[in-house]
């Protein structure tokens, strides 16, 4: 670097990927990894339109994950319209030369699980996919961001994107989280705190004790959920759990070449004195188990709390928001969040259903039952064969939940796993918003431990009694 | 793409916060060919129950906001989902601009590459636009995006637009055309960073 200005690792990535410069916010940037999916059909349908050729095949995949049946799946897809979506992918997929990960490929996840675990996620690369949870790959520090089926077009067409630069943001966790409390709760609790769209127009990074600690699951989980908080960027700096994950996946550079690239990629952190736009700190110590009560992210509280009053509203449209979310979520106003009783949970998604979220929810099942019914979809089918060698797939059908195959399932609803409508769900997903899960569904967000918790109780309850039984586990 | 200068036209209100892209258009509907439209999917949840008849109460399907092109809502209209569908349709439907005090930072992007105007303004000035749509079904209000204000009975209440948007929606350009005339500084940039970053390309194994 030739200035001696202090540069955020969001600066450093931005600059590595610079071709030019129309004006300052008009950026073109190089794009090196692209995953497209079943929903990226449109995109394809405007490239065909003006007689495009993907620009380099070799740096798009094509993984189906969205629309995937999750049981059954040798059938193939239930429904002749969602089948028809996979299949169109292959189509387009063929026809473009991109390497695929189908419903048949022992590769086949959800993206955001299976880019980072083939390697084809690195640190220093920019990624996009036509999602917006592509954030989750930031945990490798890299600029991933999620973009719409125009922008998608346009990187198949020049593996170029047109941007404008988003503010630098710091988010520091310090000190060590308490047992039963992960990733997921420290989101929830950053999105409770600065609002669902209170980091728009920034690219956030996470930094602090507290995320060092994180594992790459963990790290994953937090950038995943940057998009709920209004960012479309994500990131945590690497470091040598990034690259100790790095060092055995197939895409990834091996030998002298591993060795070069840890060398610059240990270059991609904030320097001493890089300026923020905002900075936000939390202490780890203060964050307890968070479930959502809502209908938005936002609506986050630590699950020793209580369900809002329309009173408590601060503002003519905070109250318009409470009384639609208390009467979507049909909860009373005051109501003990640990009263609400659930009548399904769901544990999968881009944003917990990796090997390390399993092992979190069954080691609370283990010998216990669930009182409700639900399903568990490991985030991609390595997680899933993982899962069967360490028992895990043993405890959750022991406990009574459904375990089946990998793909967005539940989270999206695309694919026919569907929350019926007024149906409560306990879910380890992403969205708590009216109808996401299906029309009608209630969702409350949770982590893994605490969704266990809620299907072996029946309602909404703190899993730190219940780990404790277990000596503290 | 239809470019965008000055708007006259009806406005309607949908005075909800937070109401995100799976609310806009629901996951089940994004399966179809957008050659079928996706007008009739907009906010399809928030209109109708499970039987299909409206729920009622929503300006949209009052036919005193008939031909609408203009809609005011509240804060971060358009978060979550990244789904361009969310666009098609509210486009589909014949709207053209959107004014709200804040967006889904992805949703504004897509809106712009399919010449839907988001407008940004003050929590006051929403305030205002929903109640004199709301006092006054079918009044129509004018959106200039040069001078970025909205005309409401002769006051001129400001909006924010990010400037290349705003020059996009002016000249409805086409970002392909643009990037290829600039294909040898793309050509000598991947030159040069093959050598910078000789990891940067998937192992071939």
């Amino acid at each position: 670097m030739t200035t001696g200005r202090p540069l955020t690792l969001f600066d450093k990535l931005w600059r590595s990927h610079d071709i030019l410069e129309e004006d300052e916010d008009h950026i073109l940037l190089w794009i090196d990894r692209h995953f497209v999916h079943e929903g990226s059909f449109h995109a394809f349908d405007k490239l065909r339109a003006r007689q495009g050729k993907v620009a380099r095949p070799d740096l798009t995949f094509a993984i189906a994950d969205h629309y995937v049946p999750t049981r059954q799946r040798q059938k193939g897809a239930a429904d002749p319209d969602v089948a028809r979506m996979i299949d169109q992918l292959a189509e387009n997929a063929a026809d473009h030369r991109l390497q695929m990960f189908g419903l048949d490929d022992p590769r086949q996840g959800i993206v955001h699980v299976v880019g980072p675990e083939q390697g084809l996620t690195l640190p220093g690369l920019s990624i996009v996919c036509g999602d917006s949870h592509t954030a989750t790959h930031g945990a490798f520090g890299a600029l991933a961001f999620g973009i719409g089926a125009s922008d998608v077009s346009h990187v198949l067409a020049t593996q170029t994107l047109w941007q404008r630069r988003p503010k630098p943001m710091r988010i520091t966790v310090e000190g060590d989280l308490a047992d039963g409390i992960g990733a997921k709760d420290v989101i929830l609790s950053i999105i409770a705190r600065i609002g669902a769209n209170g980091a728009a127009g920034h690219a956030v990074e996470y930094a602090g004790s507290t995320i060092r600690d994180l594992s790459m699951a963990g790290r994953m989980t937090l950038c995943n959920m940057t998009i709920e908080a209004g960012a479309r960027f994500g990131m945590v700096a690497p470091d040598e759990t990034t690259f100790a994950y790095l060092a055995v996946r197939p895409y990834a550079p091996d030998g002298s070449l591993y060795e070069r690239a840890v060398e610059d990629w240990r270059l991609l952190t904030s320097d001493d004195g890089a300026e923020f736009d905002a900075e936000i700190a939390l202490d780890a110590a203060e964050i307890a188990p968070i479930v959502t009560w809502g209908i938005s992210p936002e609506d986050a509280l630590p699950i020793t709390g209580s369900v809002p009053t329309p009173a408590s509203a601060t503002s003519e449209e905070q109250g318009r928001h409470l009384e639609l979310a208390l009467d979507y979520m049909d909860l009373k106003p005051g109501a003990p969040l640990k009263s609400i009783a659930i009548d399904h949970v769901f544990i999968g998604s881009c944003t917990n259903a990796r090997i390390e979220d399993l092992r979190s929810a069954a080691s609370v099942l283990s010998g216990r039952r669930a009182r409700v019914p639900g399903l568990v979809s490991p985030g991609s089918q390595a997680v899933k064969r993982q899962a069967e060698e360490e028992g895990l797939d043993r405890i959750f059908t022991s406990a009574g939940l459904e375990w089946v195959d990998s793909g967005c399932s539940m989270c999206v609803s695309m694919n026919g796993d569907i929350v019926p409508p007024g149906v409560r769900c306990a879910s380890t997903t992403n969205r708590n918003f009216r109808g996401r899960q299906g029309p009608g569904a209630r969702t409350h967000l949770m982590s893994p431990a605490m969704v266990a918790a809620a299907a072996v109780a029946g309602h909404l309850t703190d899993v730190r009694p219940m780990l404790a039984e277990r000596g503290g586990k | 793409m239809q470019p965008f200068t000055t708007l006259s036209a009806v406005v309607v209100p949908l005075p909800m916060a937070n109401v995100d892209t799976d609310q806009i258009i629901p996951a089940r509907f994004m399966r179809k060919s957008r050659a079928e439209g996706y007008g009739d999917y907009l906010l399809r949840d928030v209109r109708f129950d499970e039987q299909g008849q409206p729920r009622g109460g929503i300006a949209l399907d009052d036919t005193a906001y008939a031909g609408a092109q203009i809609m005011v809502a509240g804060r971060n209209f358009g978060g979550g989902s990244s789904r361009e569908a969310a666009v098609y349709a509210l486009v589909d439907f014949g709207l053209r601009c959107v004014i709200a005090p804040s967006f889904g930072d992805i949703f504004t992007n897509n809106a712009v590459k399919n010449g839907l105007l988001p407008a940004r303004v003050d929590d006051e000035a929403a305030r205002r636009l929903i109640a004199a749509a709301e006092t006054q079904p079918g009044r129509s209000i004018t959106v200039d995006l040069p001078s970025q204000t909205i005309d409401l009975d002769g006051h001129k209440l400001p909006f924010d637009v990010l400037p290349n948007h705003k020059t996009q929606l002016i000249e409805g350009r086409d970002d392909v055309d643009l990037t290829l005339r600039h294909r040898q500084e793309i050509a000598d940039w991947v030159a040069l960073d093959r050598a910078r970053r000789p990891w940067a390309l998937p192992n071939s194994q």
